[in-house]
């Protein structure tokens, strides 16, 4: 009877809710505290060695199902030193005596790797020692970054705690306008919401310009919503969503609305027609301006890559827009180019873009996050100034304290390359 | 406070041992303050407590120099998540009047949690941990209650 009476008063849900719900097996709402069954369980080479420690801590003997467990060598792609190499030693022992899968050295960012290979679904719940696996949620799921000791007890369980999130409704309105990035629409979002707006919360992504986006571009908009110290970050599933997992997906995919009366912590809403492209300055994601108060600032190192700026489209559009403003690479500034995963660098090689970018001098360095948090690859100098498509820019996160980090998007970041200077992508053949 | 002032990177890229990182806590806001630690101290901070990377060594660090509570306006949220997993307790609520040297008590009583300031003669309650929370907290952390139950469980009412 009561259970009967219950389920004719299943109250209005957001995405989170629902997908929560279902994988705790009972109705939960925002501040509900729950064992959720996980699906996908993700461990980096920064994260690994740690959770490993604690699963022996645990008692853990083995995997609650390996073929969901993956761990990805990123960030340490190659190793730079002994130590690092060793980390690497005791993740890939681990992960052949559990028999889960490894992505080793050259293979691409954790979460990435799970999209492309299909295994993060719609309707699925995917957790990851990475504070960026929330980039997943653009493919309608509900992806969090969770600590190395929730990673270790996933790993035996297959369950996480979590508390229920209250949600933030984005709406997306109005006409997307050339040249404006996925990553102006990130930045502007992270101004708006504030470093600390979506603590403890999830947002959840509609409106009538959602559209205008392809998948991997809704993952950079997902990419950047851990800037708020967000939880979660989802999108609904659609034909992007269809396209994306045609000859990828494997497993059923589960897609989830929201309910028409689901309740809201706030609502934010955002104008496409009207935005303009942006620029985090030093040392802050939050530091966001309009493209033009940053316009001039000289740029001694543009990096192209990362788990928001490092697929393909990101590419296409940073060597269009190096094109438009002239087509070489300005004195003094050097170029580093970064695939997010093999399966980026293979279509970036095939299609020509790699030998372009090579023959105008860059730095292609292998795949994974590369010079972004300055565990492996290019080391900016005292007093540089960087333009980067990355999410990040503390002081002091690519290695070197004594230089500054500017981000931006894939087409300002080309222009800027070419004129040495922050600059507008949308300034048609920009003065050198 | 991030992360990183908590215990810098520099430091953690040597080691992750909290017995030997804790020599250096807060080091970068402090470099007295380590060695003034005592067992059964408490942090007490403001808004947004650490913040940052989500490295679990500064939870680790703190416990191992004998605190076992921060008391703090906010956390940010892989902190938060972190300290119950390892039996910190993470005190949420109004820390404005506190002061250094005030004697404390933080008091965890089922769900409701509450700090008792003796020297301005306060009393407020934190934010509730309810649930499978409470159960990992009371248990001093997911090694212990996983060692125990193999699985995650619903806390009985
Ligand atoms: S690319 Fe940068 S932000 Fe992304 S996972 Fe790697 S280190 Fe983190």
């Amino acid at each position: 009877m009561e259970i009967a009476e219950r389920a004719g008063h299943v109250t209005a849900r957001t995405i989170s809710e629902k997908i929560l719900s279902a994988k705790a097996g009972r109705e939960l709402h925002a501040g509900d505290v729950a064992i959720c069954d996980v699906d996908h369980v993700l461990g980096t080479d920064a994260s690994g060695p740690m959770a490993i420690d604690y699963f022996e801590k645990m008692g853990g003997e083995r995997l609650f199902d390996p073929s969901r467990v993956l761990f990805a060598f990123d960030h340490y792609s190659p190793p730079a030193s002994a130590k690092t190499a060793a980390f690497h030693d005791r993740v890939r022992a681990f992960a052949e005596r559990h028999g889960a899968e490894l992505c080793d050295v050259g293979e691409g960012i954790s979460f990435q790797l799970l999209a492309e290979r299909g295994g993060a679904l719609p309707g699925s719940l995917v957790i990851g020692a990475d504070s960026h696996t929330v980039t997943a949620g653009a493919l309608n799921l509900f992806a969090t970054g969770v600590g190395s000791s929730d990673l270790a007890a996933a790993m035996i369980t297959g369950q996480v705690w979590v508390r229920v999130p209250e949600t933030i409704k984005v709406m997306l309105t109005g006409t997307r306008t050339a040249y404006l990035s996925p990553k102006d629409v990130a930045l502007a979002l992270v101004k708006a919401i504030g470093p600390a707006g979506a603590n403890y919360q999830a947002l959840e992504f509609h409106g009538s310009a959602l559209g205008a986006f392809t998948l991997e571009e809704r993952m950079v908009i997902c990419n950047l919503a851990v800037e708020m110290d967000a939880k979660a970050s989802i999108f609904p599933s659609d034909n992007a969503t269809n396209a994306y997992l045609t000859g990828r997906k494997v497993g059923l995919a589960s897609p989830v609305t929201a309910d028409v009366r689901a309740v809201y912590a706030r609502e934010v809403r955002l104008d496409l027609s009207r935005l303009s492209p942006r620029v985090a300055l030093p040392h802050a994601p939050d530091n966001v301006v309009p493209i033009d108060q940053a316009v001039g600032t000289p740029v001694h190192m543009v990096f192209l890559g990362t788990c928001t700026g490092g697929r393909v489209r990101d590419f296409h559009e940073a060597l269009a827009a190096l094109n438009r403003a002239g087509g070489q690479l300005a004195p003094g500034v050097q170029l580093v180019v970064t695939p997010a995963s093999r399966e980026v660098a293979d279509a970036i090689r095939d299609d020509g873009t790699l030998a372009r970018f090579e023959a105008l001098g860059a730095t292609v360095t292998t795949v994974g996050c590369g010079a972004c948090c300055g565990t492996s690859g290019v080391i900016p100098g005292d007093g540089m100034n960087v333009l980067s498509t990355a999410n990040r820019n503390f002081k002091a996160r690519m290695g070197n304290a004594n230089a500054s980090i500017y981000l931006a998007s894939p087409a300002a970041c080309g222009a800027s390359a070419a004129t040495g200077k922050i600059t507008d992508p949308r300034a048609e053949r920009a003065a050198r | 406070m991030n992360t990183d002032y908590i215990i810098t990177s520099t430091r953690k890229r040597d080691t992750i041992d909290g017995q030997v990182l804790k020599q250096w806590l807060l080091e970068t806001l402090d470099p007295a303050f380590a060695a003034s630690v005592r067992e059964g101290d408490m942090i007490v901070a403001g808004e947004n407590f650490g913040c940052g990377s989500a490295m679990e060594v500064a939870v680790t660090v703190i416990l191992a120099a004998g605190i076992k509570a921060v008391i703090a306006q906010s956390y940010s949220r892989t902190f938060y998540r972190n300290a119950i997993n390892n039996g910190l307790i993470p005190v949420q609520c109004d820390t404005s009047r506190f002061e250094e040297g005030d004697l404390l008590a933080v008091q965890l009583d089922g769900a409701a949690l509450s700090v008792a300031n003796y020297t301005k003669e306060l009393t407020l309650s934190g934010r509730p941990i309810s649930g499978v929370m409470l159960d990992i907290l009371e248990h001093g952390g997911l090694v212990p209650y996983i060692r125990e139950h193999r699985r995650l469980m619903p806390r009985e009412q």
